[in-house]
């Protein structure tokens, strides 16, 4: 079924063994989605395929991330495969919603795609809403990771090198028990079941999530894809003063609010 | 979801569900078979009226029509010159085309349904009218079984499909002198000419119109969309105008269809709208 949703767009089937994956949870703010676009956009990856599968709500547009008249009339579907092979980086964008009664297979396919394709490791981009936090979340950073023990013994002194913030279990009768801790990303999507089968696969998966809440998330996209390059460096920072890496915001992101005004307003 | 008075109204949040009751992983028996029932339920199916081995049809041009305005674009300007057979039906079922289910009749005339056309004199030529609902969960399906129908070799796909121009989002401000207009999208295997200027980001299609262009972008089938931003709720002549010159590209339509059949296909507004009469 894998090989079935994966749909290379080339002739040749690109190899992935050895490559860092990257993709969005659809989450509150679609946090995720707005930083891979980032990444896309900036790297200018190349788009090697498409996922074709009935889990997701269909939809077509022209290529998002033209920057000429030649490229803008490539054809883009829900969900595509970009690749940057000098980094051994491919990404995965989602663009719609999975529909609701696919969401288990949607996550079975995620997880033997990964492991047939041979990945070094996952990355999944994500939000969770900024109102549920507890009290000792809501103190300093909303940027918070968690890793697969595959992905531990490697990474956790690395990213602890960093300051990262750990994800929080949560008691899950707070006030009156204190002994049941559970993960909870409310807001997440698929994020906390997708880890959590990843967990229970043997497969080096990161999710990296910022709490936010509803409305201009674009701040929130910067803030998550800056966090993610202090780990993976996927852009090196200019060397002046306190510089951060200067993302190219896509095409597509014009009109986000709406189309011009109207000039007989005035 | 469904109101209290039955009609779907799709819930649209960004805020994605709480995905808490996808952690009841122990799912028994009972649940299972309610969930494979469901799923049969809303199964979509292609019935042929004529007997046929079972096997693909031969098909150079398949038009899609979807949307009031294309349909009925397809209505008054090709299929009522009466060159043409139905030949097979779609069944399926949601909550909004509850009729569309029945396996065994074929829908009525005037009755909402997805019917597939075939010219009489070149029979390679085949229309898919689909005046009923699809739901989202159904639309990767029908796209799957209805392109099955047909053989893929020498294909080229053709899908009209109708927006509100409240949709269309631009930087300039749109004169009411330029609605209806029409925009299009094509597959990367879709190197032949295209009537209309090219949908510009960030519009995109969604529906019917989009599970059909991704299947022919992964199948590479030549398939190109023309989409009509129309400013009327209602079809309307003007609007269906627009579809004419990509159409005439594919099949000889009938340049001046009766006053008569188009005024059946435009009416529905005009009897509702009994104020001033």
């Amino acid at each position: 079924i894998a090989l079935r949703m994966f749909i290379a767009s080339g002739d040749v089937v690109p190899s992935f063994k050895g490559f860092t994956l990257i993709m969005p949870a659809v989450s509150v703010g679609n946090v995720g989605q707005l930083a891979v676009d980032l990444l896309i956009s900036t790297l200018n990856m190349a788009r090697v395929g498409h996922f074709h599968t009935d889990c997701l709500i269909p939809m077509a547009g022209n290529n998002p991330y033209a920057t000429c008249a030649e490229e803008a009339g490539q054809l883009s579907t829900s969900a595509e495969v970009y690749c940057h092979s000098d980094s051994k980086l491919a990404v995965l964008q989602i663009r719609t919603p999975i529909i609701q009664t696919k969401v288990r297979s949607f996550r079975k396919l995620m997880v033997s795609w990964i492991k047939s394709s041979g990945f070094l490791r996952s990355v999944l981009l994500s939000s969770s809403q900024a109102y549920h936090r507890d009290d000792q979340q809501l103190h300093g950073t909303p940027l918070r990771y968690l890793l697969t023990p595959s992905l531990q013994k490697e990474e956790a002194p690395r990213v602890e090198e960093l300051g990262w913030r750990e994800m929080e279990r949560i008691s899950a009768f707070p006030g009156v028990s204190d002994s049941e801790q559970r993960l909870y990303i409310p807001g997440g999507g698929v994020t906390k079941a997708l880890y959590t089968d990843c967990c229970t696969e043997g497969i080096s998966m990161a999710v990296v999530l910022i709490f936010c809440s509803e409305g201009d998330n674009i701040p929130d996209a910067f803030a998550l894809v800056n966090h993610l390059n202090d780990w993976l460096h996927l852009l090196e920072k200019p060397v002046r003063a306190q510089g951060s890496v200067q993302w190219r915001v896509p095409p597509s992101w014009r009109l986000l609010f709406g189309s011009g005004i109207p000039p007989l307003l005035f | 979801m469904a109101t209290f008075f039955g009609e779907v109204v799709s819930v649209y949040s960004r805020a994605v569900e709480e995905d808490e009751y996808d952690d009841m992983t122990n799912e028994n028996e009972e649940d299972e078979q309610i969930r494979r029932e469901i799923e049969e339920k809303r199964a979509v199916d292609v019935h042929w009226l004529s007997q046929t081995d079972g096997g693909s049809v031969p098909c150079s041009d398949l038009i899609i029509a979807v949307g009031l305005n294309a349909t009925g674009f397809v209505s008054a300007y090709a299929l009522s010159s009466g060159g043409w057979t139905a030949v097979a039906w779609i069944s399926l079922w949601n909550e909004r085309s509850p009729g569309s289910g029945r396996a065994n009749t074929a829908p009525g005339p005037g009755e909402p349904s997805c019917v597939l056309y075939q010219q009489k004199h070149s029979p390679s030529v085949l229309i898919c009218q689909c005046s009923c609902y699809v739901a989202e969960d159904q639309l990767f399906q029908w796209t799957e079984k209805v392109l099955s129908c047909v053989q893929t070799r020498g294909l080229t796909v053709t899908v009209l499909s109708d927006c509100s121009v409240a949709e269309y989002k631009t930087s300039d401000y749109l004169s009411e002198s330029s609605v209806p207009f029409l925009r299009s999208l094509r597959t990367s295997a879709h190197t032949g000419p295209v009537a209309s200027p090219a949908l510009e980001q960030p519009n995109i299609s969604t529906g019917l119109a989009a599970a059909v262009l991704s299947h022919c972008q992964v199948q590479r089938i030549p398939a190109v969309l023309y989409q009509c931003y129309s400013d009327v709720l209602q079809p309307d002549s003007l609007s269906m105008q627009t579809y004419r010159a990509a159409v005439s590209a594919v099949l000889k339509l009938d340049p001046s269809p009766s006053a008569d059949v188009l005024q059946k296909i435009t009416r529905g507004g005009e009897l509702q709208s009994n104020l001033y009469t």
